[in-house]
């Protein structure tokens, strides 16, 4: 399945993946709107971590036996037949954090704002291509198959 | 070839998703106790404080056991084992045979002999039943205070959640603080401070004497210090025990604290495997076997077991103590030897915040991770987890651990390219 | 003085209604122009730092900035603009020389803006690149007097021993722009797409990056004033040397690089020490005179055993005709010419804007002496000097170069903005500069994709253009002056290009 993968070389720490996502999971999908009307703002699945020159964007990785699937005490994480994603039942979520606890990447966040529920990257889940990738300046973020 | 799955819990579901990965066709059986469809039983706090409804208790859609075809006996003990040939005794008189057993029984929690401990009114807290009938219980009699014996995990829950339902709680602990087998001194004494500001009582250093009735149900306790405390109800929250009376001494399978398993989740008796809360297998950090009753550990060694059983060769890389829990809507998250005091070759680093009551605190041996709790931030806290899961040496970003951005960027880059663009991760 | 008597150069325009205060042109402008303020939660601009580079309205998600020029004017005088009265301003706040990168962007005459090209209509027949072979390929080097062959049972065989020569796919390279001038991601990305077209670039006068050294076959080395990066394993790498003489930027003087932009890697591959500024002089140590030019080409070859074309490169001078003759007499296999219009990443203004004389007059000049001298076969004439179009290349070969050196169009085509601050080495597109935060943003993935792009538009641009003048290689192009017609031209000015006016026959 086609994976989203980040290139630490070419980011450029502009932040757009971010904008774009929260976007994307906004209530609109609109940019003005979710960010100038929307309340409370919609919460971005990616972070761009920075040190110095350095700096990459970090989502959810979509893990073939993916810990938090094995982890979650209310089965609201669950892998997607269809498209092979990892995805968050958030009405299911009870925001107990455990996903938090268990994922490496760090990529799982504390949606607080509104329902407690464990948000992450969805692969922009409908869409043909992440919003991250399609937007990103630079090709920082591709979006392919990996062997 | 027929499965057998004595259970019906994460470790259970674990074995089945497991087994069907491999083993699309033989017959699975599940038998357990419990006449409930799967349920996640973490949650049963959150329905007796009514955060959820009976609606989201399900651990698994209701088609599940339909969809992975497995037949269930929900409903029905097992009485005894008997391996010698290969069959189950079942408390209505049947016998159910397998070809490879798996023993997920889960935990039986441990109530000290208390004067009173048989009145009405005196409860247990492990399962979906013990929250319908605390909750009735209160419903009827309108309870209006508890005492809830034992200051652990479970005994926090559970204040939580009849505080939820506006009673006053008082929560007694015999260690010199709450939480000590998850937290140090500091992280103990800041979740107390946000079960204060809440309203609980927690008395530390004191455990339960004697539970006095009135009116035929409970009506008040006496503590160790003669001390009385006014409740209307008691919940013991001490602990759990592995469930393995089912094992007869005769059955020649090992038992220690909990029922004792190789790396491939085998009891001694090679068709015989056992997982969960019920089990001892082996925690990567001490390098030895013990019991690890945690929800993600049952999950793990269940699928673990279920790949063995389906003939597909695999060794549990082994678990870690854990635990992510709010307190009083305070995040906390636990890994690993988390509560280890500085010294005999353990080094402590800590950060407090002070203005937002954060509290970040790791603990290291020979520069490697083995424990780490985090109160109040607990963003990216896994990060933490697969460090101490994968050893990772991390004297090169030592001081970066406890920083405000401390994240992936902080690990050496080959690192970091290797868990990032790699194949997925195992748990 | 607390007071600042220049002008902003440019005016940022902020839709509010659009702004959503994202920050993206916070962090992107390198001269921290915009600022976030978290008390008001908006973000506010310092235009008096604006260069006018356009990173943030091109990055900014929803179109809410506009880069305007200050339209704050002084009383109209065509003869004190706005821009020389800045000029003394600013010299007389700092006692400088003033700084520019990028080529004369004076409104002297553009010729190639005056030239018309020919079509084919009833009498000659053009011809369909889409379904007919147009040959674009070009030989740069020393062609010979005459060929000799000699025929057999088997065929036809060459005799006379050639010279060295690039072969090239289309008659289009990318000039001299040295690592150092521009980022590593920028060499990259010119030596790939070079690789890619079937083409050449240069090294500029920056020596060549070890990790580079796989495009040999697509390099050319050159040996500047400075002698930077100039060792046995550079020349041997290459498939062709340049002597620099000179650029069209800065005639007469060398080249400059600021100490901001001399990393430890630049140090490395131009083996100077870090930091300090990278002064090529303007003459080379040992070039004193054409017969010096000689020696020096000559050793060049005996290095390489005549196994690679040598060139030289000059800037456009008023007797450029007469240096390139003496040029040709000295053995060198072709000579690059670069006009007044040359880029660079930094010349003093005055130098930039006031030396030297326009590619197109050049050209013409030195095809006509070279074969008014009978020599025209002995070198190869490159072009350069602001190559904005396809028109321009057919252009600069009707007027009688074999090929064209493109720069500026290359970095434009990789994100350049032109906003001519080079110098600075806070390029925000990534090209000119060295600043590890800045780099990242070429990504050279993305600049080959370009600039392999821009060459192949370019080429089936010029295939149209020749088909439509009814030809089908581009060396009958060659010198082919009777294809170009001049309109707004004075009698002086035709003459010299050797063009006639529209309208005559």
């Amino acid at each position: 399945m086609k994976r989203i993968i980040v290139n630490e070389e070419y980011c450029i720490g502009c932040r757009l993946c971010e904008i774009y996502c929260l976007t994307q999971h906004s209530q609109s999908k609109k940019i003005i709107k979710a960010f100038k009307e929307e309340v409370p703002r919609a919460l971005a699945r990616v972070v761009v971590e920075e040190e110095g020159p350095l700096s990459f964007a970090m989502q959810c990785r979509h893990c073939e036996d993916a810990p938090c699937v094995a982890a979650c005490i209310t089965g609201a994480m669950h892998r997607d037949e269809r498209t092979g994603a990892v995805l968050c039942d958030e009405e299911r979520c009870v925001g107990c954090w455990t996903c938090v606890m268990v994922c490496p990447f760090g990529a799982v966040l504390r949606n607080t704002s509104g329902r407690k529920a464990a948000s992450k990257c969805d692969l922009c889940y409908g869409e043909e291509m992440p919003v991250c990738v399609a937007h990103c300046p630079n090709e920082a973020l591709v979006y392919e198959e990996r062997a | 070839m027929h499965y057998v799955i004595i259970g019906n819990s994460a470790a259970a579901i674990g074995a089945i998703e497991a087994i069907r990965r491999h083993d699309p066709e033989n017959p699975i059986t599940v038998v357990a106790d419990e006449p409930h469809h799967v349920y996640s039983r973490p949650l049963i706090s959150y329905l007796l404080g009514g955060m959820v409804d009976e609606g989201r208790m399900d651990y698994r859609p209701r088609d599940f056991y339909t969809r992975q075809r497995v037949e269930t006996m929900l409903g029905v003990r097992v009485t005894q084992v008997n391996p010698t040939t290969q069959s189950l005794m079942l408390a209505d008189g049947r016998t159910l045979s397998y070809d490879r057993l798996l023993i997920a029984t889960g935990g039986r929690p441990f109530v000290p002999p208390t004067p009173g401990v048989e009145l009405e009114g005196v409860f247990t807290f492990t399962s979906l039943d013990d929250a319908r009938r605390i909750a009735r219980y209160i419903e009827q009699y309108q309870a209006r205070s508890a005492l809830i014996v034992g200051g652990g995990l479970i005994g926090l829950k559970t204040a939580e959640a009849l505080m939820a339902r506006a009673m006053r709680v008082v929560i007694v602990e015999l260690a010199d603080r709450i939480l000590s087998m998850t937290f140090d001194h500091t992280a103990s004494k800041l979740a107390e401070s946000f079960l204060r500001r809440a309203g609980a009582d927690v008395r530390t250093g004191l455990t339960i004497k004697e539970i006095v009735a009135r009116e035929g149900h409970v009506g008040h306790a006496i503590l160790q210090s003669d001390e009385r405390v006014e409740c209307d109800l008691v919940v013991f929250a001490i602990g759990v025990r592995p469930n393995v009376g089912l094992i007869p001494p005769e059955a020649g399978i090992r038992i220690n604290r909990g029922i004792v398993v190789n790396r491939r989740m085998q009891t001694s008796v090679p068709t015989i495997y056992a997982a969960g809360d019920c089990a001892e297998g082996y925690d990567m950090l001490l390098g030895e076997n013990r019991p690890i009753a945690i929800w993600p550990n049952a999950y793990r060694q269940g699928y673990v077991a279920g790949c063995n059983m389906a003939g597909v060769e695999r060794e549990d890389e082994g678990g870690l103590p854990m635990n992510a829990v709010e307190v009083c809507g305070v995040p906390t998250i636990s890994v690993g030897l988390a509560g280890l005091p500085n010294g005999n070759g353990y080094e402590v680093m800590e950060r407090y915040d002070r203005e937002t009551s954060a509290y970040r605190r790791l603990v290291l041996l020979d520069n490697r991770l083995v424990g780490a709790t985090c109160i109040g931030n607990v963003d990216r806290a896994g990060i933490y987890t697969g460090l101490i899961r994968d050893h990772i040496n991390i004297a090169p970003f030592k001081n970066h651990l406890l920083a405000g951005n401390f994240g992936l960027i902080s690990l050496p880059r080959e690192y970091r390219k290797q868990l990032v663009v790699g194949e997925g991760i195992e748990m | 003085m607390s007071y600042n008597l220049l002008t902003a150069e440019f005016q940022i325009e902020r839709n509010e209604a659009r702004c959503i205060a994202c920050q993206v042109c916070v962090r992107q402008c390198a001269n921290q122009v915009h600022r976030y303020d978290p008390d008001d939660d908006w973000v506010t601009s310092d235009e008096t730092l604006c260069v006018g580079c356009h990173r943030c309205a091109t990055l900014c998600p929803t179109h809410a900035l506009t880069i305007r020029r200050t339209q704050q004017e002084f009383r109209a005088n065509a003869n004190w603009t706005s821009g020389i009265i800045n000029n003394v301003y600013k010299q007389a706040e700092t006692g400088g020389v003033l700084l520019a990168g990028m080529g004369c962007d004076q409104p002297y005459r553009i010729y190639f803006d005056h030239l018309l090209l020919n079509a084919s209509q009833v009498t000659n027949p053009s011809i369909d690149p889409l379904r007919e072979p147009m040959e674009l390929r070009t030989t740069i080097g020393r062609k010979p007097e005459r060929v000799q062959v000699t025929r057999d049972e088997d065929g036809v065989r060459l005799e006379t021993r050639l010279s060295p020569h690039l072969v090239l796919e289309t008659p289009i390279l990318f000039s001299a722009m040295s690592y150092g001038s521009i980022s590593y991601n920028a060499c990259l990305s010119l030596a790939r797409a070079a690789k890619q077209c079937g083409i050449f670039y240069n090294t500029g006068e920056g020596g060549l990056h070890p990790t580079l050294y796989e495009y040999g076959p697509w390099t050319i080395a050159q040996v500047a004033s400075g002698r930077f990066g100039v060792h046995s394993e550079y020349l041997k790498t290459a498939a062709a040397l340049e002597i620099k003489i000179g650029q069209g930027a800065k005639p007469g003087i060398g080249g400059h690089l600021p100490g901001e932009k001399v990393t430890a890697d630049v140090s490395r591959t131009r083996m100077i020490p870090e930091g300090t500024d990278a002064l090529s002089p303007a003459p080379h140590h040992d070039i004193y005179s054409i017969e010096d030019l000689r020696q020096l080409i000559y050793a060049l070859k005996e290095a390489t055993n005549y196994e690679k074309p040598v060139g030289v490169k000059v800037a456009a001078v008023h007797n450029i005709a007469p240096i390139a003759s003496g040029i040709a007499r000295a053995g060198a296999d072709y000579i690059a010419i670069d006009g007044l219009r040359g880029g660079t990443g930094a010349a003093p203004t005055v130098i930039r804007n006031n030396v030297g004389i326009p590619i197109e007059l050049a050209i013409a000049a030195v095809d006509e002496r070279l074969r008014q001298e009978g020599i025209r076969n002995q070198v190869s004439l490159i072009a350069a000097g602001s190559i904005r179009s396809s028109a321009d290349v057919v252009k600069a070969i009707a007027l009688g170069a074999d090929a064209v050196y493109i720069a500026t169009a290359a970095l434009v085509a990789m994100g350049c903005h032109l906003c001519q601050k080079c110098y600075t080495g806070k390029c925000n597109w990534g090209i000119a500069t060295q600043n590890p935060y800045l780099i990242k943003r070429l990504n050279p993935n993305i600049g080959t994709r370009r600039l392999v792009n821009l060459v192949r538009a370019w080429s089936l641009e010029i295939k149209e253009m020749l088909g439509g003048m009814g030809i089908n290689a581009i060396e009958s192009l060659r010198g082919n002056r009777d294809h170009l017609r001049g309109v707004g031209l004075n009698e002086v000015e035709l003459e010299t290009l050797g063009v006639k006016a529209a309208g005559e026959a």
